[in-house]
C-alpha cells in the first residue's frame, strides 16, 4: 500500500511540472494537475474569484463521503445565467470530481452531491456564466481519514 | 442490472415555483484506482453521467468522475412550468442504465 502513495506523489509531481510549462509559468505551482484539468475543460479563460459558494465542511473525518454544495450568485434569466459548474481537487488520483450543465429555468444555481476526498487538499468550483465569464472559489478541507487508499476487506 | 433509485420530486408545485429534485442511486463508484488484496487493480466501475428531462426537454445534465462518493446523490433546481414528468437517466460503465420517472402537478 505505501509504495502505491509514493507512486501516486510522483506521479502527481511530474504531471504538475509539466502543467507548469505548458500553462502559466509560475502561478500554477500549487495547483499542479488541478491546474492542467482546469484549462483541459474551459481553455485558456479568465478565472475570477467571487459570485461562487463552494460549500465543504472545513473538517472530515472520512474522506469517503463527503457532503458538498455548490451556489452561484446569478438571476438566472435567459439573458444571464450559469451555463455550467466545475468542480476540481487538487489530490485525487483524477482532478475532476463533477461537471453540472444548467439552463435559465432552473432557477436557482445551487447543485449538491457527496464526494470522495483522498487526504487533505483544495478543491476549487467555478462557474462559466452566459456572457463567457468565468467565476470561481475554493476551499481548504482537512481529511483526517482518506478515501481509495485503504485495504479492501 | 438492477439499481434501486430514490427521487424526491415535490408532488404538487404552483408555476413559477423553484422546485429542488434530489436523487440517489445504488452504485459501488468503483474508482479504478485500488488493488485488491493480490495486489491487482480493481477495474473502473461508475456512472458517468446523469441527466434528467422534464416532458423531453433536457434540464440538467451532469458528468461524474471517480470522485463522487458510493450511491451518487446529486441534487439540483427546476422552475415549475406545467404538469408534467421528469424523467431520469443514468449511464455508466459495463452497460450500465437506469432510467426513472417523477410526476408533478402544477397549477
Amino acid at each position: 500500500m505505501y509504495r502505491l502513495i509514493i507512486t501516486r506523489r510522483e506521479a502527481l509531481k511530474t504531471s504538475g511540472a509539466v502543467a507548469l510549462g505548458a500553462a502559466l509559468p509560475g502561478q500554477a505551482h500549487a495547483l499542479g494537475q488541478m491546474e492542467t484539468a482546469i484549462r483541459r475543460v474551459i481553455g485558456e479563460a479568465e478565472i475570477r474569484k467571487g459570485k461562487v459558494t463552494l460549500d465543504l465542511p472545513p473538517l472530515v473525518e472520512n474522506g469517503n463521503t463527503v457532503p458538498m454544495s455548490v451556489s452561484v450568485d446569478s438571476p438566472m434569466t435567459k439573458e444571464n445565467y450559469v451555463k455550467a459548474i466545475h468542480v476540481f481537487n487538487e489530490k485525487n488520483p483524477q482532478a475532476n470530481v463533477i461537471s453540472a450543465q444548467l439552463s435559465p429555468r432552473a432557477g436557482k444555481a445551487v447543485i449538491s452531491t457527496r464526494i470522495r476526498l483522498a487526504g487533505t487538499q483544495k478543491l476549487m468550483a467555478i462557474a462559466e456564466l452566459s456572457d463567457g465569464g468565468y467565476w470561481s472559489d475554493t476551499q481548504e478541507v482537512i481529511v483526517t481519514l482518506a478515501a481509495c487508499l485503504e485495504d479492501l476487506i | 442490472m438492477s439499481a434501486r433509485a430514490l427521487i424526491n420530486v415535490p408532488k404538487a408545485a404552483r408555476r413559477g415555483d423553484v422546485i429542488e429534485i434530489k436523487t440517489l442511486i445504488s452504485h459501488v463508484m468503483e474508482t479504478g484506482y485500488r488493488h485488491s488484496n493480490t495486489g491487482e487493480n480493481i477495474p473502473r466501475d461508475i456512472i458517468t453521467s446523469f441527466s434528467c428531462k422534464f416532458n423531453g426537454e433536457e434540464i440538467f445534465a451532469s458528468t461524474l468522475y471517480p470522485a463522487i462518493a458510493a450511491n451518487p446523490f446529486v441534487t439540483f433546481h427546476t422552475t415549475a412550468t406545467t404538469s408534467g414528468t421528469f424523467a431520469f437517466h443514468w449511464i455508466g460503465d459495463n452497460g450500465f442504465e437506469v432510467t426513472e420517472e417523477a410526476k408533478i402537478v402544477v397549477e
